[in-house]
């Protein structure tokens, strides 16, 4: 359209130029926004979860279990450090994946399907990427909030310094959306919940979850199953994050390869979010 | 010189892979205009809208809405109008007032101003007390009504309403009427589809009857019924078993008959001539009744199939 056709458009309908400005550049804003607003209504819950959960688990492992085998070693059994120490970077990251997955499934499955918002923003200046960009920016915050919660009780059991340790909580929700993405990509193409979530939760997320180093290295599993850590987000993430926190000695190619299995399914998994969300939402 | 209209489609077509499900609609909607898309379910009026509402890509066609094409300036023409889908696609984990104040923000309305036109729409569509409700806890009008009051958020030029009262009570429906009167004596261009011929008559200036994604007719309602129908109609049953034969019988009375499956329509500008016709031939119908000729006969006398199947 010429700068003359624009004019005359403007002249004769006022000015949709304009008033599509602003949720042109801000859209994906103002969806964040919206799923902010909606989650007070149970945000309560949701950080009362992001306290209790880190008390009782670091408590349970890190103090119970380690003292246990503190008793039966040294105070520095693994990795040369106390077992709470060793536990809580990789606990952190699987706090946060399982929030992840949560949310990859629910939240996008529900704005189709159980809660039809998504159709409604698209009737709004809003495009559908924006609709899926804002619902991953709520993703992402609830994830730091709940990362920095669990860092600070950390820090209160003294599993952590205070220090370039604060990053395992971006890492950490990194590895959340190496999962969410994909698992979101699938919500935004499934018209009919037949069981779908369940079978990624109990195929995929638990073994990656239950083989990924998480309360011991991965060196302790049979080769045959060590490859399930390998290939899982949150082994890649806690050993980044144990790092950062008490120095574990990585070789540089596999730190490249750690941030590659963070950041690689991530991407994909956006894109295919968004490509997805795309030919649903403009059918 | 007459406005230019504010929707302007030619050769309007949406497949879905073999099937097509508007086949080639041209219409214009004049600014002000109150337009009616008439047609039974699936006769391609929902798909029609969401190309309109710069939604669903067409197939085929021109379409402009306020003189752009929707496939490239899709925000712009969404940030004209107002939508209200066939389902209420209100936010569940929201409040009744929260819901007015997130979508006037998708606008890129400033919050002082989005929450001051929302206390005027919950004025508006009488909610008020229920501002700070659950949606679930709404009655059917009223979530219909909020969703009206949603898609006025951002003042629109084009009012979309796709079956507004469908699944509404008799007074439910006529406070929805009295509201989107009030929107079209301001100046709002409304569209609406619509299965009920009674609506149809009431809101729309002019409509098309749609079928099998096709326009069948299109004018004002007073002028279809009087180029499709006749100024009056006798309804006659004669118990499903004979409603047929006493056609045959009564063949030359009226311009027309129709043999539904529970009653015979005798198509007359005088009903109670042809109902005395009837009686002279000695036939003695269960019950009988005239009324004046409405939507639903010229959507018969050109489809051969009632609206509500």
């Amino acid at each position: 359209m010429t700068a003359v056709q624009r004019a005359a458009a403007r002249r004769e309908h006022g000015d949709p130029f304009a008033a599509a400005a602003r949720p042109r550049r801000w859209g994906a804003w103002y969806v964040t926004e919206h799923k902010l607003r909606a989650m007070r209504a149970y945000g309560g819950g949701l950080v009362a979860n992001a306290i209790f959960n880190p008390v009782l688990t670091l408590y349970t492992f890190g103090v119970g279990l380690g003292s246990l085998i503190s008793a039966n070693s040294s105070p520095n059994a693994v990795d040369g450090v106390s077992y709470l120490a060793f536990v809580m970077p990789a606990m952190l990251c699987g706090a946060l994946l399982m929030v992840g997955a949560e949310e990859g499934w629910f939240t996008f499955m529900s704005g189709f399907k159980w809660n039809e918002i998504f159709p409604a923003m698209r009737s709004a200046p809003i495009s559908s990427a924006q609709v899926i960009d804002g619902t991953i920016m709520m993703v992402v915050i609830r994830l730091l909030v709940t990362g920095v919660i669990y860092y600070v009780i950390g820090l209160l059991f003294g599993a952590v310094q205070l220090g370039w340790s604060l990053l395992m909580v971006p890492i950490g929700a990194l590895s959340a959306l190496a999962l969410a993405l994909p698992v979101a990509a699938i919500a935004c193409a499934t018209v009919n919940d037949r069981g779908q979530h369940n079978i990624v939760m109990r195929l995929i997320v638990s073994p990656m979850t239950l083989f990924a180093g998480t309360m011991y290295p991965l060196t302790i599993l049979p080769i045959w199953l060590q490859w399930v850590g390998w290939v899982s987000p949150l082994w890649h993430a806690a050993q980044l994050s144990r790092s950062l926190s008490y120095g574990l000695d990585e070789p540089g190619w596999l730190i490249a390869v750690h941030w590659l299995v963070l950041i690689v399914p991530a991407v994909i998994g956006w894109r295919l979010a968004v490509r997805n969300a795309t030919r649903r939402l403009q059918k | 010189m007459p406005a230019e209209p504010v929707i302007r489609a030619r050769g309007l077509v949406k497949r879905y892979d073999d099937f097509t499900a508007v086949d080639g609609l041209d219409f214009e909607v004049a600014p002000g205009e109150s337009f009616g898309l008439l047609g039974p379910n699936g006769a391609g009026k929902s798909t029609t809208m969401r190309m309109v509402g710069a939604v669903s890509t067409r197939t085929a066609g021109e379409l402009e809405i306020l003189g752009l094409d929707p496939d490239r300036y899709g925000p712009e023409i969404r940030s004209q109008l107002g939508v209200v889908p066939q389902q209420d696609n209100l936010d569940q984990e929201l409040r009744v007032r929260d819901n007015l104040l997130v979508y006037g923000r998708y606008f890129g309305l400033s919050h002082g101003l989005v929450a001051q036109r929302a206390d005027a729409l919950l004025e508006f569509a009488q909610l008020v007390d229920k501002a700070k409700s659950r949606v679930d806890d709404l009655s059917g009008g009223m979530k219909r009504r909020l969703t009206i009051a949603r898609a006025l958020i951002n003042e629109p030029r084009i009012l979309m309403l796709d079956e507004p009262t469908t699944g509404l009570d008799p007074q439910a429906r006529h406070i929805l009427w009295d509201r989107l009167f009030r929107l079209k004596e301001q100046g709002t261009t409304l569209v609406l589809t619509t299965h009920y011929m009674d609506e149809a008559e009431q809101l729309s200036d002019r409509l098309i009857v749609v079928d099998h994604g096709r326009i069948m007719a299109e004018g004002t309602p007073s002028r279809l019924i009087r180029e499709y129908s006749t100024r009056e109609v006798l309804e006659l049953r004669f118990g499903s078993e004979r409603n047929a034969t006493a056609a045959a019988d009564l063949a030359g009375i009226g311009d027309r008959h129709e043999v539904l499956p529970d009653r015979l329509l005798i198509y007359d500008d005088d009903g109670e001539a042809a109902l005395g016709e009837v009686v002279r031939r000695g036939y003695q119908p269960i019950t009988s009744l005239v009324r004046r000729s409405s939507l639903e006969d010229v959507f018969l006398r050109l489809t051969g199939r009632s609206l509500i199947e």
